[in-house]
């Protein structure tokens, strides 16, 4: 099924902003958003749900958690009581104060690593993807704001060109995709 | 809106004062008999006085921080920090007052160092004689206390200034005196925790300790930022003072409280580890005589803020904030009283009548100076540079 997307491109982040509350407010359904940066405050605008990326962090940090107390646990205690500083491991709780650090670089590095790594998988720009972005420009000056017919069945063509041109956009483009 | 103090607040403050001086004369009567009786009332006016001495300098330093790296959002809440700040004078009087009693004391076997007996028997305490002697303990005194009165007064007449003039050359002037106010407090903060609270444990040394007691001052003074902001806006004043203000002093109390346990951490495990006699032996009086209270303090400031600000909407929620809040000024007044009663008292300290009456009546003493200080000017300043864009601040 093939399926007709507008998209609007504006000169600056303001304008785009205003012109999308006010399309929003019309009923326009807008599918999503271009920028070079990320736009404070148009997440609630065009209706992006609050990320969940916190949650993820927050999980992944947990695994890291668990993962270095198993190793440290494993490596400093059970296989060997290693003897460090005349401190020797017999149990993991008397030395914990030892592991405390190693506990918590891991738990950063594995949040840390996983959050950017899922940040690059979900927005699909892991090295050597193809480019999502309609037009080269919205990586350096331009802003683009993607209409899809699809989701604005209400409205007709027309009716839609006409809202978008009150909005002082700077260039339209029509494409068909299949 | 010019702020004036309500019945019920100014009631509360005298109510805490008279309330705080009766249980002092109440603990007084029960245990002036007593043997360490001059060493626990000293130390605990020593411990009180500086506590509440410490919120008004971190709200100094804050207001520094602030001035010096030109930041933007405060400006809306720069009459509150300012009005904490204010205390200073009053604090200093207090920690000069039982500086003053316990020198003539000849140490109240607070500062061992001050007693000649101990000087003369004590191979450790002779070689620190250089450093740890009255007359330059005095000298250096005076000299903090001149150098933050006298920041303190610069920062004041140019905001007030502000107000009639406007312009920038104020602003500037705030930003070169803020810095060198930065650059006088790296040094002073260290030293000064160095005299008045480390030299109670007159054998042990660490030399990050300056920087724990500072964190402990700074968090304390965030606390009492952010209450006076909640109180004030509960009462309808400073209408430009939004979420996003409250999120952002929020925010502060969070990651100081971090850099507070970070360093309580660093310091315990260092000496945990290296396990030399002379250093751990401040530990094992605090594990030993303290388990309760000083692994109880750490887990209150530790856990308490990581667990229950570290959300987006708590740290925007006022009921959330003043519990917090309350609960870890507790946890840092705790803090300063271990400090100061395990070096002194050791295992003969205890939480009773003159600790705690001499909290409250301090407590009396900074809420009446704070609202008090809050009246005398305009409570959003009129011509700060960065005023409009603290009163459009939104994140």
């Amino acid at each position: 099924m093939s399926e007709k997307i507008i998209y609007a491109m504006y000169g600056d982040d303001e304008v785009l902003k205003s012109s999308a509350k006010k399309l929003v407010s019309n009923g326009v359904n807008i599918t999503e958003v271009y920028s070079p940066f990320p736009i404070h405050g148009i997440d609630p605008i065009i209706g992006v749900k609050p990320t969940r990326l916190g949650i993820m962090a927050f999980l992944y940090g947990l695994t890291g958690l668990t993962l270095a107390t198993i190793g440290m646990y494993y490596f400093m205690v059970v296989e060997w009581k290693m003897n460090i500083g005349g401190k020797p491991n017999f149990t993991y709780v008397e030395n914990i104060l030892a592991f405390i650090p190693i506990s918590f670089e891991f738990t950063v590095l594995c949040a840390a690593h996983g959050m950017a790594i899922t940040y690059l998988i979900l927005n699909r720009t892991l090295p050597g993807m193809p480019a999502q972005n309609p037009d080269p420009r919205t990586t350096d000056d331009k802003f683009v704001m993607e209409i899809r017919m699809s989701e604005n069945e209400k409205l007709s063509e027309d009716t839609l060109e006409a809202l978008l041109k009150e909005t002082g956009y700077e260039e339209l483009e029509k494409k068909i995709v299949s | 809106m010019e702020f004036s103090i309500t019945k019920k607040a100014s009631n509360l403050s005298r109510g805490l004062f008279i309330i705080g001086l009766i249980s002092i004369i109440i603990g007084v009567a029960l245990n002036y008999d007593s043997e360490h009786f001059a060493t626990r009332l000293l130390g605990s006016g020593l411990a009180n006085a500086f506590f509440f001495f410490a919120l008004g300098l971190g709200a100094l330093f804050f207001l520094a921080l602030n001035y010096a790296t030109e930041a933007g959002w405060y400006a809306v809440v720069k009459r509150v920090i300012e009005s904490v700040a204010l205390y200073l004078p009053y604090g200093i009087g207090a920690l000069a007052l039982v500086l003053l009693t316990i020198s003539f004391m000849k140490g109240a076997h607070i500062y061992l160092w001050m007693d000649d007996h101990f000087i003369h028997t004590d191979k450790i305490i002779e070689g620190k004689t250089p450093y740890l002697n009255v007359v330059f303990f005095w000298i250096r005194t005076v000299v903090y206390f001149t150098v933050y009165l006298l920041f303190l007064r610069g920062f004041r007449k140019r905001s007030l200034l502000e107000d009639q003039e406007g312009g920038t050359s104020l602003h500037f002037a705030n930003y070169r005196k803020g810095a060198l106010f930065l650059v006088f407090f790296a040094v002073f903060s260290s030293t000064s925790a160095w005299d008045w609270i480390m030299s109670i444990d007159v054998h042990w040394f660490s030399t990050l300790f300056g920087w724990y007691t500072f964190a402990g001052m700074w968090v304390s003074a965030m606390v009492v930022i952010v209450l006076t902001t909640l109180y004030l806006k509960s009462l309808g004043y400073l209408e430009n003072v939004n979420d996003s203000h409250i999120h952002d002093i929020g925010k502060w109390v969070f990651a100081i409280s971090f850099l507070w346990s970070y360093l309580w951490f660093s310091q315990y495990m260092l000496i945990w580890y290296a396990n030399i006699g002379e250093e751990v032996a401040y530990y094992i009086m605090r594990t030993e005589h303290f388990k309760f209270l000083y692994f109880g303090m750490f887990f209150i400031n530790f856990v308490f803020p990581m667990l229950i600000l570290m959300s987006r909407d708590a740290k925007r929620n006022a009921g959330i904030l003043t519990f917090v809040g309350v609960v870890i000024l507790i946890g840092h007044w705790l803090d300063v009283y271990i400090m100061v009663s395990a070096g002194s008292l050791g295992p003969n300290a205890h939480i009773g009548f003159i600790e705690i009456g001499m909290a409250l009546l301090l407590a009396g003493l900074f809420i009446h100076v704070l609202l008090k200080n809050l009246t005398k000017a305009p409570l959003t300043p009129v011509n700060h540079p960065f005023l409009d864009e603290s009163v459009h601040h939104e994140f």
